[in-house]
């Protein structure tokens, strides 16, 4: 009976220490198989009426199961615990021996030691387990112990972890808040040394005409009272009396100087014109700002720029397509001068459509092409957005890039200076310190937006 | 009529005699010609009675057309000659300081000489 308890309490306690139904289910199956066979061993004691024989297998039992336990290294925990178990087993062992092989007699005599020695093995027995019980339960505290501060520690660690990662977030964040930055601040740096250029241009140009004047005048002036005075020498050598075909000889040598000087007028005028142009860039600023429907402006210009075009080739047509804020109102703006923005910018939109149909008007393609030229204005937030665009040839960003250079054209020779759009820039730019920009696709058309503040 | 016309641009003397070719000739018009402010004063301080206008650019090297105009309004108060100021285009500046001193009219270069001699043939005959 009482083997029977040991070694059922021991597997128990080992189960339950070691936790095998969880750790190592291979390990309870035999523990399990053991608790059964002990089951069976004490059960089988009581059916074959207490049976010397059965009590006997107990040894081999007990012997074979601590054996086992022992030289397994997975067991070092509870080695203690087994060897504890050992002088009960060895004094049972004895005291079954000697009463085996001892006669009654003598037996009896020993019999009160062994039982004592039995009860002492006991005490031994329990006196270990408790104390393995105490030390394990102690070192469970620890764990759990160890276990909180761990857990304290996890949680702290997740406390950093958050807070890194906040850290993180908002670094990321104005590192992208500064690159941002910098991007404008290279846009603006771009638009910067752009309008510096325009204006160091522009300045050059008011030099350049200014100094080219004199000289231009004096080749006017000269080209035109030598006309007068081929005029006169005709007229001088018709009252001699030279013979006729010398008079047709020297005639004709004076109408040829006359024409000469006429296309020296000629020529002389048209750079007059371009350096007039040239100075108008230069006085961009000098007018003042006034109250102006600006609607009725561009209007004006509008149909001013068409019928311009109009006069030169009857054949050309556009739609002229406006699209006016009504609430706008007047506006205080340089009137001239946003004027000659309108124009310049008018006059280059019927040209652009112009040129289309000029260009395609064999290509079938473009049977249907109607020209168009459109303006939108509309005051929005304390700024005036006028917008003037058109389905006409537009450019290709070569031309773009170069469009509000002074000089810069795409027409043919003497038909554009190449001033227009550069003074514009100018006026909107300078003047009005708004600004003047650019979209177009080659083929499809070009739009020009301005801003101004109100 | 005596005309001293005051530019530092000595070929306008070759330009005013062509183009006043015909009114010298038929001795309308006689111009004098002054290459810089200084020496119209010092024509002006021999001819002083002779000259009945001065045509005088403004923008020349040394003495300014507004300077010369200003030392003409001040030296010849009595009798005044006709002063005509020549500038380049649309100078506004300097067309308001030749009115403020006593300028009797403002041409602009290029100067258009046609209307110069209707200007000119005006004074003339009124």
């Amino acid at each position: 009976m009482e083997f029977f308890l040991l070694s059922f309490f021991l597997i128990q306690f080992i189960r339950k220490r070691l936790e095998t139904a969880v750790k190592s289910p291979e390990l309870d199956k035999i523990l399990v198989f053991a608790r059964y066979a002990s089951i069976g061993l004490m059960a089988a004691y009581y059916i074959f009426n207490q049976s010397t024989f059965i009590h006997w297998l107990w040894y081999p039992f007990l012997g074979g199961l601590f054996w086992f336990l022992y030289n397994h290294g997975e067991y070092k925990q509870i080695r203690s615990l087994v060897q504890s178990a050992i002088p009960f087993i060895i004094v049972s062992l004895i005291g079954d021996f000697a009463h085996l092989v001892l006669p009654i007699k003598i037996y009896n005599r020993w019999d009160n030691y062994i039982d004592t020695a039995k009860a002492f093995a006991l005490l031994w027995l329990f006196a270990l387990w408790y104390n393995s019980q105490k030390q394990q339960k102690a070192l469970e505290r620890e764990r759990e112990e160890q276990r909180r501060k761990d857990e304290i520690n996890e949680a702290k660690k997740d406390a950093l972890e958050y807070l890194v990662n906040e850290r993180t977030i908002e670094l990321t964040r104005q590192k992208e808040e500064l690159q941002k930055t910098l991007d404008e601040l290279k846009a603006t740096q771009n638009q910067l040394i752009q309008s510096e250029k325009m204006a160091s241009l522009g300045e050059l140009t008011a030099g350049i005409a200014h100094e080219i004047q004199n000289p231009l005048n004096f080749v006017n002036n000269f080209s035109e009272v030598s006309v007068e005075l081929c005029q006169e020498l005709e007229e001088e050598i018709n009252k001699t009396t030279i013979a006729d075909a010398d008079k047709e000889y020297i005639n004709g040598i004076i109408s040829d100087l006359s024409q000469n000087q006429q296309k020296i007028t000629h020529h002389g005028k048209r750079a007059d014109s371009i350096v007039k142009g040239m100075l108008q860039h230069s006085r961009a600023s000098s007018g003042t700002k006034e109250p102006t429907d600006v609607n009725a402006l561009a209007d004006e210009y509008m149909r001013l720029a068409y019928h311009g075009l109009r006069a030169k080739d009857k054949e050309f047509n556009a739609a002229l397509v406006t699209d006016f804020d009504p609430t706008m109102g007047k506006v205080d703006v340089m009137p001239q001068d946003l004027g000659r923005v309108f124009l310049n910018l008018f006059t280059n939109a019927f040209y652009a459509v112009a040129e289309k149909k000029k260009l395609n008007k064999d290509n079938p393609a473009f049977a249907n092409y109607k020209p168009e030229v459109k303006i939108i204005t509309k005051l929005f937030g304390g700024k005036l957005y006028i917008r003037v665009s058109d389905n006409g040839t537009g450019m290709p960003e070569s031309v773009i890039s170069k469009i509000f250079q002074p000089f810069f054209t795409t027409k043919p020779t003497g038909q554009g200076t190449g001033l227009g759009l550069s003074m514009s820039y100018d006026i909107i730019t300078k003047s009005h310190e708004g600004t003047l920009d650019v979209t177009s696709v080659a083929g499809e058309g070009t739009e020009f937006k301005i801003t101004l503040p109100v | 009529m005596k005309i001293l016309v005051v530019d530092d641009e000595p070929d306008v003397q070759a330009l005013f005699e062509q183009r006043f070719r015909r009114e010298i000739r038929n001795g309308e018009f006689q111009f004098s010609f002054a290459f810089s402010g200084e020496e119209a004063i010092g024509y002006l301080e021999g001819h002083a009675s002779e000259v009945v206008m001065i045509l005088s650019d403004i923008n020349m090297p040394g003495m300014s057309g507004i300077e010369l105009l200003k030392s003409i309004r001040k030296d010849h108060p009595m009798a005044p000659p006709i002063v005509m100021m020549i500038t380049a285009y649309g100078d506004t500046d300097n067309y308001d300081q030749a009115m403020k001193f006593g300028a009797d009219d403002f041409l602009t270069k290029p100067v258009n000489f046609t209307e110069l001699k209707q200007k000119l043939q005006e004074r003339y005959e009124g």
